[in-house]
């Protein structure tokens, strides 16, 4: 029976220590925790310290539940028996107690981090931020660059240490925008206009992606986010000025016919109210 | 004439082909061993028109179970879609298909599994628990037992006629709108959980009643087993909830049929209005789910501990800051909406508050624990896994009530993992737990111990194998409901590992399978003549197992907490009385909830096809057999006291159904 248990629990060992051990060695493959701009860095902490915070009690519960089920097993003759103690007001104050202590610190975390990090909030920087208007279609996503009068699809260039202000909307279901390398997301919805800021503290192509079930070409609603140096951001810029593709109201019709898995495309702006137009089409009367 | 009804809607792959012959099939084979058997009369006079809530209690449960082996079907068509559809290949399904089938997957888990299993145990366990011999209202609890499985079958229909929803389990608009879903998918979704959820409703108004009004004399609330307790609270949330729902969707159906313009885009409708009113009832929704199972927990940490359960009164107000606070946090499923710092701090802290009342029920059972005398029978075992998964998914659900940690793993696996643990390690497992725990008090013996552990060991494996790698692909940046990811990603080994824990899964569903055939096999053996095979507690055990339709041909008295357990010590100390056979009001059995129901299934089948005429005939049917049943003047009949007398003095093993 004893040799049982043993080997029972050194199987749980080694896979805990082999499941740890795998994440250890690929751990620069996890997004979330290998952030690349100031926005992800923070909620990556954010994420530690509350995770830390409430180990504080769950470590406890776990080893508790080990210990007393083992120590009260039926089998034991050396624990005392004592069906009808069934109320301590110590152990009740305790456990109402330390939790909500532990609660109320993270509650004070959720305060200050939901406003340190409002989405809608610009970052502090010395850089000029970039503006890139950011429309859900079914199912890609254009991004218009008005100060620079391009737009792309399924391209997000950007210039490291610039923070980006994005405006979010949708012609298509429900989206949501998310680059985990760069920060949380924000949802993209028809007739409204969402805001998020994020930043690249260095070079680097970051995947991004919609996560919020939009049709049947959602899968493929996935764009690569290139951040260079501003040398490199503004020949990318060039490059798409002279692109012989050009968005205005009739070519954009075109372009927002459902189509899955969009290769990239570049074009030059003519219209510079278009996001203004998109946005505003659901408000027409019919 | 026939709608939008027309040949083209039974057109379908190879796969939905499959299941629908294969239903044919099972269905000729039962209805064919019906007529050898000669069982019609049985199960019309014994099933059917039953209005024993013992019995509509299976009812519930065999759907249910029904639905799990269609859910983890579906689970398992998603693990093996994903395991393999990456770079060039796009795996097996389509699409579309895929988007079917996650829909179907979590819509059968909710609607269909999670609130049968929780409506079953309540039919079978609370009038037991209260000493009651019926519930409050026997004929709307038949109802509700119909138009639950009208709701069913509903979902199931739509894979042979026409097509299910792709929009997810709650289908947000605009994508649910017919803009972008014209098809009638939405309109199956809609009907099953509209008439499924009424029967929800009727239920949860049926159980308050039952368990204020008609508890045993001295039962007084603070003398409720916890189990009555938390269906009690579980039976507020119902109703306070589910009218959220119904007008929710309702709404939707009028933008859908009528050309409305509440949750459009255009027109001046707002979708997010939708999400909104959802989310008002979808979180109070999880909370209908997993209270019942901390009922169970409590009564079989404390039977399975030989002890009282710890900090009675504790566990009672944590119950009720639970259901209070349920109420407040809808917002969470949706920071990402775009609302101000405030709005979403506020709702993140109400969310942690949720943690604290939690937490405080764990340590009481594990003081339930301490000082105990532990026996480790199958319903301790998920009982402990229950903590481990409940713990770590408590631990991520807290940490996403933090929004900006939020907008990183909101839609992503991350959340996927969270609830799965909540709702697999909570609900599910609390299910197989009450599951060992009640089977003799249902069917008069007990379930075979040795297969029960295998099973456990293999869901508990297929739980972390398919669950835990979740967390960490969702940190990569893997959203829920994909069909297909880059290789460049690096998800694959993880999706694989996935994959592997449903086999596990799907091998400890054979197990469970094996082992309720082995352990009718060998019934015989371990027939449980007592009424009280763990040594109980609570009144349930107090009867026959299984319990007459009576119920108890004696009303037991309450003296205290824990009632059966003092009964039984009081008769140790010799306290046996002398009582004599009383007249009993029962009610008779009713052909009109299943005939309610059919009326309902048809109109439901008229609103998804827009077949007019069909849904005004079906309506004024409904409207006539509600006007005839609420005409039925002598709804009871009175048995006489020398028939209780006979049953009661019978073998008690003797199963003696009502019919």
């Amino acid at each position: 029976m004893k040799a049982k248990y043993l080997l029972g629990i050194l199987f749980w060992i080694v896979a805990l220590a082999l499941a740890f051990g795998l994440l250890y060695k690929h751990y620069d493959q996890i997004a979330m925790l290998n952030p690349k701009g100031w926005v992800a860095e923070q909620q990556k902490d954010l994420m530690w310290l509350a995770t830390w915070l409430m180990l504080l009690v769950v470590l406890p519960v776990f080893i508790m539940t080990g210990w007393i089920a083992w120590k009260y097993r039926a089998s034991n003759p050396h624990a005392k028996y004592t069906p009808d103690w069934d109320n301590s007001y110590l152990a009740e104050a305790v456990w109402w107690g330390f939790p909500l202590l532990i609660v109320s610190v993270l509650s004070v975390v959720t305060y200050t981090s939901s406003h340190k990090l409002d989405p809608y909030k610009p970052l502090e920087s010395d850089t000029t931020p970039l503006k890139v208007q950011v429309v859900a279609l079914q199912w890609k996503w254009l991004f218009i660059y008005p100060e620079q009068k391009i737009a792309s699809v399924n391209l997000l260039q950007i210039p490291e240490k610039t923070p980006i202000n994005f405006e979010i909307t949708s012609d298509a279901p429900m989206n949501s925008f998310w680059i985990p390398e760069l920060g949380g997301q924000i949802y993209a919805m028809s007739g409204m206009r969402t805001k998020l800021h994020l930043i690249a503290d260095q070079p680097g192509e970051f995947a991004g992606s919609s996560a919020n079930l939009s049709g049947v070409g959602f899968s493929g609603m996935r764009f690569t986010t290139k951040a260079t140096s501003q040398q490199g951001f503004d020949e990318w810029v060039k490059k798409a000025q002279s692109s012989s593709q050009s968005l205005e109201a009739k070519s954009y019709e075109q372009l927002a016919i459902p189509s899955e898995y969009n290769p990239v495309a570049l074009f030059t702006l003519k219209d510079p109210e278009l996001f203004e137009t998109i946005l505003h089409q659901t408000m027409q009367m019919e | 004439m026939f709608g939008k009804l027309t040949l083209d809607a039974l057109k379908h792959g190879p796969i939905e082909s499959g299941v629908s012959y294969s239903v044919g099939i099972v269905a000729i084979i039962v209805i064919t061993l019906l007529f050898y058997f000669k069982g019609w009369e049985g199960l019309w006079k014994g099933w059917i028109t039953t209005l024993d809530p013992k019995r509509i209690g299976r009812m519930y449960l065999i759907v249910s179970l029904l639905m799990l082996f269609k859910g983890v079907v579906d689970a398992g068509m998603i693990r093996a879609q994903l395991a393999f559809s990456v770079g060039e290949s796009h795996g097996y399904l389509e699409s579309n298909h895929f988007q079917q089938i996650f829909t179907a997957h979590g819509t059968s888990m909710i609607f269909f599994v999670g609130m049968g299993v929780v409506f079953g145990l309540l039919n079978i366990i609370v009038p037991l628990q209260i000493g009651a011999r019926d519930v409050a209202f026997p004929f709307l609890n038949s109802l509700s037992f119909w138009l639950f499985s009208v709701g069913a079958i509903l979902v199931n229909l739509s894979l042979m006629v026409g097509n299910f929803s792709g929009a997810g389990w709650l289908p947000y608009p605009p994508l649910s709108e017919l803009q972008y879903s014209p098809d009638v998918g939405i309109d199956y979704w809609i009907w099953s959980v509209q008439i499924a959820g009424i029967g929800s409703l009727l239920s949860g108004v049926n159980f308050f009643v039952t368990i204020l009004k008609m508890r045993a004399p001295g039962m007084t609330l603070m003398r409720m087993p916890l189990f009555t307790w938390s269906a009690l609270n579980a039976m507020v949330l119902v109703i306070f909830a589910f009218p959220i729902l119904t007008v929710a969707l309702a709404l939707l159906s009028l933008d859908r049929t009528l050309g409305m313009h509440f949750f459009t885009t255009d027109g001046g409708g707002n979708p997010m209005l939708f999400v909104n009113l959802i989310w008002a009832w979808g979180h109070p929704e999880v909370y209908i789910l997993i209270l019942p199972f901390f009922g169970v927990f409590s009564e079989v940490v404390s039977t399975f501990s030989e002890k009282r359960l710890f900090g009675y009164t504790s566990m009672v107000w944590a119950l009720a800051a639970i259901t209070f606070l349920s109420f407040l946090v809808w917002l969470h499923h949706f920071f990402t909406m775009g609302a101000g710092a405030n709005v979403n701090a506020f709702f993140g802290v109400m969310t942690m508050l949720i943690a604290v009342p939690t937490g405080v029920k764990v340590f009481n059972w594990l003081f339930t624990m301490y000082g105990g005398r532990i026996h480790f029978k199958t319903p301790m075992l998920w009982f402990l896994a229950f903590i481990f998964i409940f713990g770590t998914g408590g631990m991520t659900g807290v940490l996403m009530a933090i929004p900006p940690a939020d907008y990183q793993v909101h839609n992503s696996l991350f959340l996927i993992a969270h609830f799965h643990s909540m709702v697999i390690g909570g609900v599910l497992f609390g299910f197989f737990a009450a599951y060992s725990y009640w089977f003799p008090k249902v069917f008069g013996f007990t379930l075979n111990e040795k297969i029960g552990r295998y099973a456990f060991w293999c869901w508990f494996m297929g739980f972390i194998l398919a669950i835990m790698p979740l967390y960490v692909l969702g940190m990569m940046g893997a959203t829920r409901r994909l069909d297909h990811y880059d290789a460049s990603t690096g998800w694959q080994p993880l999706y694989i590992v996935a994959a592997v824990g449903i086999i596990f899964i799907v091998l400890g569903v054979i197990l469970q399978n094996i082992q309720l055939l082995a352990s009718i096999a060998e019934r015989r053996r371990n027939r449980d003549y007592t009424g009280d095979p763990w040594n109980g507690r609570t009144l349930e055990w107090a009867t026959s197992s299984p319990p007459k339709f009576y119920n108890f041909a004696f009303v037991p008295e309450v003296h205290g907490r824990d009632a059966f357990w003092s009964m039984k010590q009081a008769e140790k100390a010799g306290g046996e009385h002398e009582h004599h056979y009383e007249a009993i009001h029962m009610p008779k059995r009713s052909g009109m909830g299943f005939y309610i129901g059919m009326w309902v299934f048809l109109l439901g089948f008229g609103l998804i096809w827009h077949i007019w005429w069909l849904v005004a005939l079906t309506f004024l049917g409904m409207l006539i057999f509600t006007i005839i049943r609420l005409s039925d003047d002598e709804p009871e009949q009175l048995i006489p006291a020398s028939k209780i007398k006979r049953i009661d003095l019978t073998k008690r093993h003797v199963h003696n159904g009502h019919s």
